[in-house]
């Protein structure tokens, strides 16, 4: 969010309404309409005084109404823009035309209540429509008494009960006596999968975040009982299922049954469920949460409307399954939420495929928009040390409890510095121009700011010293903020000492930095791409869109991977073959890659037997979309399996299914869900079958309609729009029976009858019966990823997975620069979502190849040569293989840091045995001088006590 | 020292600012393109601004 704000090439346009928009592919008109925040943004320093002083109080809405603010507010602190705005629906000048309270009260005179709204034309290449989601209507919450009883709260109303920053500071009360409750119920499926309101579909994510709020609640108070009530425990994501039984071993518990309602029952809660069996029971809660569903936005329709898209009937974004990011409007794309449910790693790739894709529509236009930052020539610095010295206020922040004056005169004393000043807020841009100037004027050559944290400010603060013709490491920051005026508020005098002593320390380390060249290594701009399925082609065709050339490694004779019999998997293959950017290898695998994001090289064969070639690829990142096959257990719960034409795998199934035989509907089938899955064999959820097993279901059903169908599952993994399907299979007359793992089904071949018995929950009793069929949900397991993890070096889960470099931000990236993954390779999933990540890993990968150069941050490891022993302690540790052995001219082993690929941990520098190695701007000298600079305040102390 | 070459060529609109929103827009920089990121609240962040901890890093959503 901060680097949006940061970013020159993004204009952020908040309370903008869109008007229309026109055009097409290529060349749109949007107008746009944006509201008034009667605040000069340039000008707000969000320093808070005029909410203190604004007299008229409002609902908050960012803490979903559980708290109350004023008019004249900033949502949350670290908002982007970081600016006030005045709430017209409430502020006393703009409904009665009084008041004005805020506007003498504004320091920096920030307050316009003359601003009217503005309308602009933008003019753009392509379009992304991102947004998100709306709100279950409240009609749905009211059985649940949402609206009649306080302590009935939505899953979002919790998440401001768990939030340090919520309405009481991250302490969960309840709402009708500020009591903590001590019995807090979850109920699933509110506003999803539920006909009553005309949302049929699975939201997909709720029943990930209940499971998420209850640890965090027992976070904050292990004492707590926590309940979820649920229909199907549905965390078919990555990593999911382990963190629900995580969830059940903290002693959460989670109950199957249906909520009929929720009743105010003296101080408590009446919840009453009905369970598999047919019991109606009641407990008393001292909390409900209602775990809502995502709804459509409000505005859907008059979106799709203005742009020309089609919705569909859950007025949802309308997309293809192969061409999952694209609306119906060409040059218009969909990511997050409004492209039906979905949790955060899902809408990030989203993000970044249709990022991707707009980017190929447009490429002749590439770059042509963008704004280039000049920043002056560095100057040379001499040998004089010429520290300036800037202390903030921060308005009230720092000033109410350090004595900023002090500090400020204190600094003036220290050796080295020949300027020394204070401001009132260091990082408001007259603050900057004032910064340039000082540094021109008394020919400063380094930078101390005690101010807040260089997390938020740094940059911008370095950024200034780069207009000013400094080198950006010629800066030093002190957080007498949070360090000092934040945690001894209480003790203003202790708090001004210690920002004394930090202030001292900066000075001290200040004096021995030195400029760090900003380094830029150049990109070989071609790809390489391994693995020939639908994930793997869709990444080749979308770098290609994009203008780059790529490789195309496939193991097997021919392209297509699991999928080769889908017509689209055929139109894929033909495209990559026509494709004169791709280069296809099969029979071909990697055999080595060497090198670092931009400059990789790798060999690999291809052909078979005495015409096996070897070639060499150089090229800037790879995309792995290995894949995975289907997985074919000896052992399904207990039970030993042979295959055979009546035990078959849903996809023999599916096949069987799809051919002209007579009988190829069986009279009876039984489906086992699971089957390997979740812990049997494997232990992980492999996403897919549920639907795929419903899918078949359905085929059965259809092509003989009096075939009776039994499934034997766990939890119905159908999420999203699959719902339907698994409402349409019941609605036929497909049999949903769920068993438990203490009671698993017992499948056996006595002669050439089949017999499956299983425990009915509805009946209470064993069942036994002999099918025609068994189906197994067999499951799905990676390709090698192990080797190819082992030649890359990037990290696998327990899973065999690839572990992507962030769950949740960078879901499509490895840890290591410049390789990206997609597909099955990441984790079971189907094939729109497959899809998604080909396009996103693409995407992501094409990044350094438009650049044409990586840039290395200069804080990087450095190897003094002539003091290493090359005993290759540091190769051995450093997690990012960014230190290789090279050969010095008398032929010794010396430690090199690839600056490439170094994240600048510092692992290798605090184990050299030798203290061969140093990181760019935090040196030995640079740390033991600041250390020394604390001490002489301890020393000074002592001697004056003596 | 801004210097602004800005042309019309090479731009994207992306409405919606939640964490859909950003990503794209981020990611649409990283491709070369100016973008103007039109969202209807007052800040940017959507919802994901509005969470505690996110599963499984227990990262602050900010």
């Amino acid at each position: 969010m901060v680097e949006a704000g940061r970013s020159p090439n993004i204009e952020i346009l908040t309370n903008a309404d869109l008007l229309s928009l026109k055009g097409k592919a290529g060349n749109f008109k949007a107008d746009i309409v944006q509201r008034p925040r009667y605040i000069i943004a340039d000008d707000c320093t969000a320093c808070g005084l005029c909410t203190t002083y604004c007299p008229r109080h409002q609902v908050d809405d960012y803490n979903e109404g559980l708290n109350i603010t004023r008019p004249i507010h900033i949502d949350y602190p670290q908002a982007v823009p970081a600016t006030y705005y005045i709430d017209p629906r409430s502020c006393l000048h703009l409904t009665h035309e009084t008041c004005q309270i805020c506007v003498p009260v504004c320091q920096s005179k920030a307050i316009d209540f003359s601003q009217k709204p503005e309308e602009r034309t933008l003019e753009v290449g392509a379009v992304i429509m991102s947004p998100g989601f709306g709100r279950i209507p409240e009609d749905t919450l009211a059985k649940y008494s949402f609206g009649k009883h306080p302590d009935v709260v939505t899953s979002i109303e919790f998440e401001r009960l768990l939030n340090p920053s919520g309405p009481f500071t991250g302490e969960v009360r309840c709402l009708s006596d500020n009591r903590h409750p001590h019995k807090i119920a979850f109920i699933q499926c509110v506003g999803s999968r539920d006909i009553g309101c005309d949302n049929g579909y699975c939201s997909s994510v709720c029943c990930m975040y209940a499971i998420k709020e209850a640890m965090v609640a027992k976070e904050h108070d292990p004492d707590a009982e926590i309940t979820i009530y649920y229909m199907d425990i549905r965390t078919q994501g990555k990593e999911f299922d382990a963190a629900q039984k995580r969830a059940e071993d903290k002693g959460i518990k989670f109950v199957r049954a249906k909520v009929a309602d929720v009743m105010p029952w003296g101080n408590h809660l009446r919840l009453t469920y009905s369970t598999l069996d047919g019991t109606h029971s009641f407990k008393p809660f001292d909390m409900v949460v209602l775990s809502v569903g995502l709804e459509s936005p409000p505005d859907a329709d008059k979106l799709a409307d203005m742009a020309g898209f089609k919705l569909n009937k859950y007025n949802f974004c309308d997309t293809d399954t192969f061409a999952p990011l694209a609306t119906s409007k060409e040059g218009i794309y969909v990511a997050g939420a409004f492209n039906g449910p979905m949790d955060i790693p899902e809408s990030v790739t989203q993000s970044s495929g249709a990022a991707g894709i707009a980017s190929g529509l447009i490429k002749k236009q590439r770059g042509r928009g963008i704004i280039h930052k000049s920043y002056p020539d560095e100057k040379e610095l001499g040998d004089e040390v010429r520290i300036g010295v800037f202390v903030c206020h921060c308005g009230i922040n720092i000033g109410s409890v350090v004595d900023v004056p002090d500090v400020s005169n204190y600094a003036g004393d220290m050796d080295g510095v020949v300027y020394y000043t204070e401001s009132l807020y260091s990082c408001s841009q007259d603050a900057q121009e004032v910064l340039k100037e000082k540094i021109k004027e008394h020919d400063l050559n380094r930078v101390v700011i005690a101010a807040c944290s260089p997390r938020t400010h740094e940059p911008l603060f370095q950024e200034t010293l780069k207009d000013a013709g400094l080198n950006r490491s010629l800066f030093e920051m002190v957080n007498i903020r949070d360090q000092c005026s934040w945690v001894h508020a209480n003790e203003p005098g202790a708090a001004t000492d210690k920002s004394k002593d930090l202030v001292r320390m900066a000075v001290a380390k200040a004096r021995h930095i030195q400029p760090l060249p900003e380094q830029t290594v150049p990109v070989n701009k071609t790809g390489l791409v391994i693995g020939g399925g639908i994930g793997g082609m869709t990444a080749a065709l979308n770098l290609a869109d994009q203008g780059f050339n790529c490789s195309l490694v496939e193991k097997q004779d021919s392209l297509g991977g699991n999928f080769k019999t889908l017509s689209h998997t055929k139109k894929l293959i033909d495209l990559v073959k026509k494709n004169k950017l791709v280069t296809v290898y099969t029979d071909a695998q990697l055999q080595q890659t060497n090198g670092f994001v931009g400059n990789f090289t790798s060999i690999i064969t291809s052909g078979k037997g005495a015409k096996v070639k070897e070639y060499t690829l150089d090229h800037g990142v790879i995309i792995i979309a290995t894949g995975a096959r289907e997985h074919r257990p000896e052992t399904v719960l207990g039970n030993t399996i042979k295959y055979s034409k009546k035990v078959v795998t849903q996809s023999e199934l599916a096949e069987q299914l799809e051919g002209k035989g007579k009988n190829r509907a069986p009279d009876s089938i039984v489906m086992v869900q699971c089957a390997g899955s979740r812990g049997d064999d494997l232990n992980y959820c492999s996403k897919t079958c549920c639907t795929t097993a419903v899918q078949n279901a359905l085929r059965v059903k259809e092509i003989n309609p009096d075939s009776q169908v039994i499934m034997l599952y766990r939890d119905i993994r159908t999420y999203g729009y699959a719902e339907d399907l698994y409402q349409d299979a019941r609605q036929k007359g497909v049999l949903f029976i769920p068993y438990e793992l203490n009671n698993k089904p017992v499948i056996a071949e006595k002669g050439s009858k089949l017999s499956v018995s299983y425990f009915d929950p509805i009946l209470q009793d064993d069942v036994s019966m002999s099918p025609q069929m068994v189906a197994l949900s067999v499951g799905m397991v990676p390709e090698e990823t192990d080797t190819l993890s082992k030649l890359l070096k990037v990290p696998v889960t327990a899973d065999s997975f690839f572990l992507e470099a962030h769950v949740k931000l960078r879901p499509v990236e490895l840890p290591v620069d410049g390789v990206y993954v997609c597909g099955l390779a990441h984790s079971p999933k189907p094939i729109n979502e497959i899809i998604v990540q080909a396009q996103a890993a693409s995407a992501k990968s094409a990044m350094p190849l438009v650049k044409g150069y990586v840039t290395v941050d200069p804080i990087v490891s450095n190897v003094d040569k002539d003091i290493c022993i090359g005993c290759k302690l540091c190769t051995s540790l450093c997690p990012y293989q960014a230190i290789q052995m090279v050969k010095d001219e008398n032929n010794r082993p010396k430690a090199e840091t690839i600056v490439a690929s170094c994240k600048a941990c510092g692992i290798c520098a605090s184990h050299c045995p030798t203290f061969a190695i140093s990181m760019g701007g935090f040196t030995n000298e640079q740390l033991n001088s600041q250390i020394q600079a604390f001490g002489q305040a301890v020393m000074e102390k002592e001697t004056e006590a003596a | 020292m801004a210097k602004a070459t800005k042309s019309r060529e090479g731009t994207v609109m992306v409405l919606g600012g939640g964490i859909a929103g950003v990503q794209a827009a981020l990611d649409l920089t990283d491709l070369g393109y100016y973008v103007y990121l039109v969202e209807k609240s007052p800040a940017i962040g959507g919802v994901m601004a509005q969470l505690d901890k996110t599963f499984p890093t227990n990262d602050c959503s900010l």
